[in-house]
């Protein structure tokens, strides 16, 4: 009997098609996004704040993700963005694959912020890389506090946590400080936000992490230097 | 439940490897799994046996070998296990550490049987 020696990582063919996607989002100056969450803590609606948010003709681009039914893409595509729904067909969660499919007749030129929304699903989504540039996890009042500590995988691997429907704070018994300490523990230095889609509380503050976000996306853009109108672009902005 | 999928990649490797070796037999592939991997040990195993009964791999094991999350501390540069999610240096007392692992979804090692003993393997098990 002898022993192989491997040392190669479970998902490396999905983290292969990530990395070629991530080399792409980079060439094209695309700042793309993964928003992970349980169901129904509100992935689809912040999501459309957002694009209410933006003037028509903003280079925004839209993947959700669902086991079942089209009904988000047809939610999401009230805005004029282009939005694609990918339909797993029972998968939990959306791999590299799949965006790189659901990509294929889009022109990565025309986008500089996709969003894709994954499965609703805490556990999951964490495994599989998308070539996203940060996950962003969404944990509504209406569940426990303590989710960060129950999902940690999820909470370590996101950027930032958006705690969403503050609206219903009064009616539900959600305790926000011991929830910010939870996720702190999990992940020190994880960013935070509190928003509420109903009243549009905290959005201000997801529009500018975005936009802070977006333009850092951009310097590689810059440094091909084959644009000129977007390196000016992106000077005006500083 | 992505621990099928998480066999399947892990049958994927072990099929990709054995199309290198032809005639290899393998008996036992080994997995790490880190606790901040988001992959149930007992899932993967309870899935990877499901989709190994009945196939031209059976009988391959699955060895999980669990890890927990380690971090570093910046300021005394202890590494230590984390336990119930207390990153603070039990050393210095430093609030801020690094992690440094625990998220492993890795493929350690395929055990395959010597040429020889494929050949001798029918008349003499073991």
């Amino acid at each position: 009997m002898s022993r192989l020696p491997l040392e190669k990582k479970v998902l490396s063919e999905n983290d292969r098609v990530a990395a070629e996607l991530r080399a792409r989002f980079a060439q094209h100056g695309i700042l793309c996004l993964n928003l992970v969450s349980s169901p129904g803590a509100g992935k689809t609606t912040l999501l459309e704040r957002t694009l209410e948010g933006f003037q028509h003709g903003e280079r925004v681009a839209v993947l959700t993700g669902d086991i079942q039914t089209d009904n988000d893409a047809r939610r999401l595509a009230r805005f004029g963005f282009p939005v694609k729904q990918i339909t797993t067909g029972g998968a939990c969660h959306l791999d590299a694959r799949m965006v790189e499919r659901a990509l294929t007749n889009w022109r990565l030129e025309e986008i500089d912020l996709l969003l894709v929304e994954n499965v609703g699903n805490l556990v999951c989504p964490a495994s599989y890389d998308l070539g996203e540039a940060a996950k962003v996890v969404i944990l509504s009042v209406a569940e426990g506090e303590d989710k960060p500590l129950k999902y940690p995988a999820m909470f370590f691997r996101a950027e930032l946590l958006v705690l969403s429907k503050i609206d219903l704070l009064p009616y539900v018994p959600f305790n926000m400080a011991s929830a910010r300490e939870n996720a702190l523990r999990v992940h020190p230095g994880i960013e935070m936000m509190e928003v509420s889609c109903t009243t549009g509380a905290g959005l201000g503050s997801w529009r500018n992490w975005l936009e802070a976000r977006r333009k850092n996306a951009r310097p590689q853009r810059i440094e091909r230097g084959e644009n000129a109108e977007i390196l000016r672009f992106a000077q005006d902005d500083k | 439940m992505h621990e099928l999928s998480i066999a399947n990649a892990i049958l994927d490797s072990v099929r990709a490897e054995g199309a290198r070796r032809p005639g290899a037999r393998f008996l036992k592939v080994g997995v790490r799994v880190g606790e901040l991997s988001g992959v149930a040990p007992d899932a993967l195993s309870f899935c990877f046996e499901a989709l190994v009964t009945g196939t031209d791999l059976a009988p391959l094991a699955l060895e999980i070998e669990t890890r927990t999350r380690r971090q570093r501390c910046p300021e005394c540069d202890r590494t230590f296990h984390v336990v119930d999610f207390d990153v603070t240096c039990p050393d210095c007392g430093a609030a801020e550490t690094r992690c440094i692992g625990g998220d492993e979804l890795e493929m350690v090692y395929l055990e395959m049987e010597d040429h020889e003993q494929t050949a001798a393997g029918k008349e003499s098990p073991e």
